[in-house]
């Protein structure tokens, strides 16, 4: 009821809900649940749950469901005028669904040591001097991507991954530029979008640029982050505290 | 009056139908209209129009937009007929706009069934039309005949069980007094078929099922009960030879799609084209590009069948970028391979043999396989061009997945796809038919789009014209040498047919999906294309 009260009040506070995950739904439900997630549900909403525009399952952003029963109508109905099929599940078999579209993303958390998140934020503000270049919650630098609900869209060994190896975990939509103008003025900043004709960034004084291709001279995509990996800056359970308090940041609204 | 007054009379009324088998026999000289999805029987997406040129391309401008009530992906590719465009809003709603200004003359709305299942979005490609009737495939797996002045159903045909998993997506294609479809539905574990109607009554003439049963040539590829739902599913519209009486369809993916070892054998004709003499459904001959499939490389390309010169001398051949990544040019009389290389990066094969047969060359577990699952090129229609010699597609290129095979019982109407694909770059989305966002994160290192156009004499790349992001776009060339295409950037582009140069774009702000059309009216040329969620058209600046 408590999960359902949640959901009623405000679609985007799923993410509080979402700390109630683990241990709400039976492991050999959400087990049951990500094997038939893989057959049925992945191919079109994908492995992550986003591939939908709006729809991110992993993080509880529904576009037409709210409570558990919802879910399971959702998926056994379909959606028509959408490309949503119905499903045929047996009551276990939707129950597993539904456990593991609200688990799948501490599913397979497994092996990240977490430690305090209120520790973790003074490691981020202190120590770690993420705000030099990230923001949170409307405090910081903009040139990186904003962390504000970092926690509702990466694992927590994904995060662990980009706090030890930024290089290799950097998406290709992260990379930096540098693009010279034919008029000589040097852009640097992190990509946004990117065509055929044109590139669009933040650059490094948080203004929003858009470059046409044809009017530059130079145009380098960086693979190298500009992030310095924590790997030997933080001890072992500073890490833990910091990986804890990126995993409670769900958004604000 | 005379009684001969009277007939004359009446002559205006009895020659109105609207298009006659014979024009769809020459719809490539009836270039002011598109009677057909890929424009002829030959479906090289040609016009003779000349009238948009490399020269005056540059003044291409917008005459109208009409936009679709639908959020579902647009993928349709309109008929065009003595000034009236007919489109499908998706998913299976029948619109007859004025093609002079877009507005709209009719709308028939058809209800699919609630409980329809259809793997990959409630699409539509598009219509097909004989005399003053238009044929409409269904998400819920009925063949719908519509009167196309009044927009009033005609009859309705259930061509499958939209609640197994079957639907209708493709345009259908006429022959003579029959209308022809195949069934998609290759994730659902159907058993695919393709299936003639009697144009006046909806009744079926004959069906051929691409999986053979029990005692038929080919069931052997099968190993125990797999061929009952084995899939080779059809979602793009065939072609015909009339000279030939010969029809030729693209057979998609065995399933379960990712899991070959649940199917052993070689899975005929999954991944194949067949040729269906058109009167009674037989096949005279079937060629499969990717025996036993791990891939989901279905065979749905457009057949595209050329007449011309090779080695010397003339031959009735079809050209086949298929989506595994290879070119093949095959006889169209006999099935005979002909030629082969690949068009990308390639790496579960390492080529083919004499027979057109892949030498494959599995990968290990978890590591990429070049192309990835939407393939080098998939169903968007590609273009020859017989003034330029050269054939035209939408590739992906540089593009990878890693394939997780998966165990799967087969259960009527649920999915059957056997694990699934996945990118390369652990978190970055993998381009896929269904993201509409433009440029998701689909940057250099999981593949980018390109225009090729190969020399049909060599195989060799002429030229290609790189895009950032990957294109579903299909293709048009005219008699100028003007080619249109767009992509997922929301760009609708006029290259140059001969060397790949750009000529204009067009922001459309939504992915095309569909190839264009172009016709002719009041004496001036009109090309048409959908986009986002809505069909553009454009011609020259006044």
């Amino acid at each position: 009821m408590r999960l359902e009260l949640w959901l009623g009040i405000a679609l985007t506070s799923l993410s509080l809900a979402a700390q109630e995950h683990v241990g709400q739904y039976a492991q050999a439900d959400i087990e049951r649940g990500s094997r038939l997630y893989a057959v049925n549900c992945a191919s079109c909403h994908g492995v992550g749950g986003d591939t939908i525009p709006n729809v991110d399952l992993k993080s509880g952003r529904f576009r037409n469901a709210t409570s558990d029963e919802d879910l399971a109508k959702v998926i056994t109905n379909g959606l028509q005028g959408t490309a949503m099929p119905p499903h045929k599940f047996d009551a276990a078999e939707l129950k597993g669904v539904v456990s593991y579209l609200r688990t799948m993303r501490e599913f397979g958390m497994g092996a990240v040591a977490l430690g305090e998140a209120s520790r973790g934020k003074s490691v981020l503000e202190g120590k770690g001097a993420c705000l030099s270049c990230h923001r949170v919650e409307g405090k910081g630098s903009r040139v990186a991507p904003d962390l504000s609900d970092i926690g509702s869209i990466r694992s927590a060994s994904a995060l662990e991954r980009s706090l030890l190896d930024p290089n290799a975990a950097m998406l290709p939509v992260n990379r930096p530029v540098r693009a010279v103008t034919k008029a000589g003025r040097v852009v640097t900043g992190r990509r946004l979008n990117e065509d055929t004709y044109s590139v669009q960034l933040m650059d490094d004084k948080e203004n929003l640029v858009s470059l046409n291709k044809a009017d530059l001279r130079e145009y380098k995509v960086i693979s190298t982050s500009s992030m310095p990996s924590y790997k030997d800056k933080l001890s072992a359970s500073e890490m833990a505290d910091l990986l804890a308090y990126l995993l409670a940041l769900k958004g604000t609204n | 009056m005379t009684r001969r007054t009277w007939l004359l009379c009446l002559i205006p009324f009895a020659l109105s139908a609207q298009v006659t088998s014979d024009q769809l026999v020459k719809a490539a000289q009836d270039p002011k209209n598109w009677l057909t999805y890929n424009g002829s029987y030959m479906s090289q997406s040609y016009s003779t129009l000349a009238q948009i040129t490399p020269a005056n391309a540059k003044n291409l401008e917008q005459k109208w937009v009409f936009q679709v009530d639908s959020l579902q992906k647009f993928e349709n590719r309109p008929l065009v007929v003595n000034g009236v465009m007919y489109l499908t809003q998706p998913p299976n709603d029948v619109v007859a706009l004025d093609a002079r200004t877009g507005r709209a003359f009719w709308m028939y709305r058809y209800n699919n069934a609630a409980d329809a299942r259809h793997c990959c979005g409630a699409i539509n490609r598009g219509l097909a039309i004989l005399g003053d009737t238009l044929f409409m495939g269904t998400v819920d797996a009925h063949l719908v005949a519509i009167d196309a002045r009044s927009g009033r159903p005609l009859w309705d045909t259930k061509v499958a069980e939209g609640n197994a998993g079957y639907a209708l997506t493709l345009a259908p294609l006429v022959v003579k007094d029959k209308v022809i479809v195949g069934v998609a539905g290759g994730e659902y574990g159907i058993r695919g078929f393709i299936a003639a109607y009697d144009v006046k009554t909806g009744k079926e003439a004959w069906k051929f099922y691409t999986i053979p049963g029990p005692g038929e040539p080919g069931h052997d590829t099968w190993e125990g009960d797999t061929w009952k739902f084995g899939g080779a599913s059809i979602w793009v519209t065939g072609s015909y030879d009339p000279e030939l009486n010969l029809t030729y369809w693209g057979i998609g993916n065995p399933g379960p799609d990712w899991n070959p070892s649940q199917r052993k054998g070689a899975n005929l004709y999954s991944d194949s084209v067949v040729a269906l003499d058109a009167d009674t459904g037989k096949l005279k001959w079937h060629f499969q590009f990717t025996p036993n499939d791990p891939y989901d490389y279905d065979s749905v390309q457009v057949p595209v069948l050329v007449d011309t010169a090779w080695r010397g001398r003339p031959r009735k051949l079809m050209l086949w970028a298929n989506r595994n990544g290879f070119y093949y040019v095959l006889d169209r009389v006999t099935g005979e391979f002909l030629s082969g290389n690949s068009f990308v990066k390639v790496t579960w094969a390492k080529g083919l043999d004499d027979a057109g047969k892949p030498i494959v060359t599995p990968q290990p577990t978890n590591t990429p396989v070049f192309p990835g699952v939407q393939g080098g090129t998939n169903w968007y229609s590609p273009s020859y061009s017989p003034r330029t010699g050269l054939f035209y597609i939408s590739a992906w290129e540089d593009y990878a997945s890693i394939f997780l095979p998966q165990e799967v019982e087969y259960k009527e109407g649920l999915s059957f796809t056997g694990g699934r694909p996945v990118a390369p770059i652990i978190g970055a989305r993998s381009p896929s038919l269904r993201a509409n966002q433009i440029n998701a994160g689909a940057a250099e290192s999981i593949g980018y789009g390109s225009v090729l156009a190969i020399d049909v004499r060599t195989g060799q790349k002429k030229w290609k014209f790189d895009m950032i992001d990957v294109t579903d776009a299909g293709i048009l060339t005219t008699a100028s040498d003007v080619l249109f295409t767009g992509g997922r950037e929301g760009y609708f582009h006029a290259l140059d047919a001969r060397t790949g140069a750009l000529l204009w774009k067009g922001s459309v702000g939504g992915q095309v999906s569909a190839a264009p059309v172009t016709y002719e009216l009041d004496g001036k040329q009109y090309v048409a294309v959908a986009a986002g969620h809505a069909m553009f058209v454009y011609g020259l600046r006044e």
